[in-house]
This record gives structure tokens, sequence and C-alpha cells, in this order.
């Protein structure tokens, strides 16, 4: 490795960004936000979540907030809008309902 | 020390590969490259090269198979014709945008249809705008020393881009020449050790290639390649100055033949250019000021060397080995582009030589001919031609 520092934020230049679009660092899709291709959003509902955690299992895109084993809400900055937790949330409980942005 | 050999176009590739040594070679049989892979599969039997040659389904999976052994870290090369080139292209512009110094050998050969297996230039022509970097080649020797350069012009890190070496189908590539070699200590020398600054197998610092690139990154990715082409014009150049050294052959962006003082011009690619140097030879011992221009590169295009080069000619024609129908041929369109500020300078286009049909002196002398009526006159009648078409009213 070169060692050679590179910019990658929407207003860096040609000559500043890593060639070819090579992504240089891991883990750095947390700062692509998705939130705006939402159409429908989900609502979550914490009094009637029975933390089975299958909205965390089945999301895509990373963005169902857990914390200390439970979940405590939606990440609105990544969150598409695809609706699978809503459909994954068991009949019983009903906890995510998708809505109109 | 360099020996001579005798050996033809695909001989000479596959030979200048099996000194290069390189890691990986993918690739699938076509006409007429055919026996490129074909004796460098023999130089892996045989334990002579260390290569891992992978042989694929398609030219496809071959291209496909290069960029994966690139991107990976590997020296990677390959050869292809015609089809395999046209059916490798959204591969091709895929292994130039994700900057991947993959050298192939293309032994010219015409697109079908209606089939046809002969030389013209319609396929790398056709892949003149996938960023890959195009050098031409007269000979078989000018193929050898091509692709010799190829790997150090492709794997500069001011470049990073591959290079397409082109010769001749059949004429070059099947064509038994006396060329000069180099000894397998001196090409190592010459070519070094492969040190890509990112590669995917690099464990102490991993990398993704070929990630989704939106709008607000394409255009400044596209710019960066641009970068490369116009760093690659110095390069080039550094690169056949050692490989001069090297050899005693002189290589730059085109080579002139009688030029400088010449009155008309031939501008003419590959094996072409071999035959016109005769007809040169002829007509200046009649007295006859003419001279030839051969691109050796088309890809970066070096206008302001050529627009120089041809300053002081009165005609130029420039001769086509491919068409684009319902305009020019591809190497006229960039002469007259760089020649457009120099407005009192004639310049017609020849299409000819379309699915390998043969060019000898007498058609180059006609073009010649054509150019001194030109001269005279100072009237271009038609801009572009079919060179020895037969047709109704003709000759």
């Amino acid at each position: 490795m070169s060692g050679k520092v590179y910019k990658t934020s929407a207003d860096a230049t040609w000559e500043e960004l890593p060639k070819a679009g090579i992504i240089t660092e891991p883990g750095n899709a947390q700062q692509f936000k998705t939130g705006d291709w939402r159409v429908e959003k989900p609502e979550y509902d914490p009094d009637k979540c029975i933390q089975c955690l299958f909205c965390w299992a089945y999301c895509p895109e990373g963005s169902i907030k857990v914390e200390d084993g439970k979940v405590v809400g939606i990440d609105y900055e990544h969150c598409k809008g695809c609706g699978i937790c809503a459909v994954e949330c068991p009949d019983r409980a009903k906890a995510i309902k998708m809505v109109i942005e | 020390m360099a020996k001579r050999v005798s050996l033809s176009g695909n001989e000479a590739a596959a030979f200048a590969m099996k000194q290069i040594n390189p890691d990986v070679v993918a690739a699938y049989p076509i006409t007429p490259s055919t026996e490129i892979p074909q004796y460098f599969s023999q130089f892996v039997a045989n334990g002579e090269v260390d290569t891992e040659f992978v042989a694929v389904e398609s030219e496809h999976s071959a291209m496909s198979a290069c960029i994966g052994s690139s991107a990976a870290g590997a020296r990677t090369m390959t050869a292809t014709s015609s089809q395999g080139l046209a059916f490798m292209w959204e591969m091709l512009y895929i292994a130039a945008s994700m900057r991947l110094p993959i050298v192939m050998t293309v032994a010219n050969r015409a697109l079908s249809g209606p089939l046809n297996i002969h030389n013209d230039h319609s396929d790398s022509m056709g892949a003149r705008d996938t960023g890959w970097i195009q050098l031409y080649s007269e000979s078989a020797q000018e193929t050898y020393d091509n692709i010799m350069q190829a790997i150090r012009i492709a794997e500069d890190p001011r470049v990073s881009l591959p290079v397409m070496v082109c010769m001749d189908g059949f004429i070059t590539s099947h064509a038994l020449e006396s060329l000069e070699v180099l000894d397998n200590a001196e090409v190592k020398k010459f070519i070094g050790e492969y040190d890509p600054e990112q590669f995917l197998l690099n464990a102490d610092h991993p990398v993704s290639l070929g990630a989704m690139d939106l709008p607000v990154y394409y255009t400044e990715h596209k710019r960066q390649q641009q970068a490369g082409m116009d760093n690659a014009k110095q390069v080039i150049l550094e690169v056949a100055q050692e490989y001069e050294k090297l050899t005693g052959r002189k290589y730059s962006y085109f080579e002139k033949y009688d030029l400088d003082d010449a009155d008309i011009a031939i501008v003419v690619l590959n094996s072409t250019a071999g035959t016109t140097k005769v007809v040169v030879d002829e007509l200046r011992s009649q007295g006859i000021k003419a001279g030839l221009l051969k691109p050796r590169t088309f890809r970066p295009i070096p206008g302001k060397e050529i627009a120089e080069a041809l300053k002081d000619v009165k005609a130029v024609a420039v001769l086509d080995k491919a068409d684009s129908f319902g305009a020019y041929g591809p190497l006229f369109t960039e002469i007259r582009n760089v020649m457009f500020d120099n407005k009192d300078i004639k310049i017609v286009n020849y299409i000819f030589g379309l699915g390998g049909r043969d060019v000898d002196t007498k058609d180059i002398e006609n073009v010649y001919g054509d150019l001194m009526d030109i001269v005279k006159t100072g009237k271009v009648c038609e801009v572009k031609k079919y060179l020895g078409i037969r047709e109704k009213g003709g000759e």
C-alpha cells in the first residue's frame, strides 16, 4: 500500500477520489444515507412488540436498531422502506406497519 | 543477448507471453489468434511457464476471468480476434474502468456478417472507445516489441489501463518472419515485478472493486480514466526510450517514413504500411515526394504530434481498414480532426482491404496518383472512396 489518503465525500474532486471507485476502507456503506429512497416508512410500536427480533433478522439493510438484545426503533437514515419488517412481524404482534411518508 | 529467430506473428506473441511468464492467462480460441492460446497452453503443459491457464467457455468469460484475476493482483494476459473481441464488449469497458492492466493481443479480423475470417480492423476499431490503450503493429517484430512494452505501460501506476496490441490477422499472425527476440533474463529485468497499489488479495488492506457508482461520482471516475490516457502519452515515450536502449529498435507514437519533406502522404495502420513503404521508395526514385505516417498509438491519439508531423504536406490520404457506415473511416475521423486547424491541407479517406481483400502496390500507387491530382488541381471530388471497389461506371 502506498498509504495514500483519499477523500470520498460527495464534494471530492476526481484527483482526490480513489481510482475506479475502489472502496478502500471497510464499513463505509454507513456513510451512504439511503433513507430518502423511501416511499412508505415502517412505524414501530414498542407497546405491541414481543421482541422476537424477526424484523432485525430479516431487514436487508441492518436498519432495525437493537440495544441489549431488544428492538428500540428504526434507523430512518438507512431504511429504504421495503416493508419486509412489517410483513415478517408476527400476526399476534403487528408492532410494525407501513405508512406513507 | 538478443537472438534472431523465425516466427509467425502468433508465435511471436505467444513467445513474448512465455518470456513475460504472466500469473494468469484466460483465453478462448478464435481464428486467426487461436494459435496464441494454443502455443501458450503448450508452454504451460510443458512446465515452461508458471502461469495458471484458464480454459474458459467463451470470450466474454475469458475477459471476465482476466478481470477477476487482474483485480486479485495477478499479472494477466489474453488474446482474441473479431467476434471474440466483440463478445468481450461489456467486459472491455469494465476492465478499463476498473483500471486493470491486462495486456491482450488482437489478431485483427473482420466482423460478421457476411461471415468472414480475414483481416481488417473492424474489431479493434469498434473497441476504440472502451478505454483500452491501443498499439498497432506492422510486423511480428513490432507485435513482439509492443507486447513487451505494453506490460510496462499498462502497469505504470500513472496509467493503470489495459492495453490492446493489434496486428493484422493472417497477414502478420500467420506469416513467418525473421525477428530479434530478447533473452529471458533481459525480459525479466525490463518488465520487472508487478506491484499493484490496491488489489483484492491484499489481506493487510482489503478493498472492494467494481461497486455501484452513482451520478455524484461517476463523472469523476471517467475523468480519472482520461487522466490515465493523458499520462500514458508520457509513459509510452519513456518505456520506448528504455526499450530502445535495450534493443536498438526505436518506437514512438508513430513512424514517419520519408515524411519530413513530403508533398503527399498516406496515413495507414499495421501491415499495409509495409506495402506503402515499397511504393514510397519507388515514387522517390522517380523524384516524387511521397511519404508515410504509420500510427502506432491509436488510443491515446497523439493529436498534436500528428498535426505537427503532417503540417508541411499538401495532401493526405487516410486509409481505413474499417468503415463507419453513414460517416467516415475511424482513422480518417481522428486525423482530419487533429488537422482541423490546418485547413490548407487536403485530406481524403479510402476504405480498403475489408474482409481480407488484398491490397498491392498498384492500389497504393493509385492513391498517391489521386493525391498528385488533388495537389495539381487543388480540388477534392470525393472525400470518402472505396479503394479497388467494383462498381458501375468504375474503371
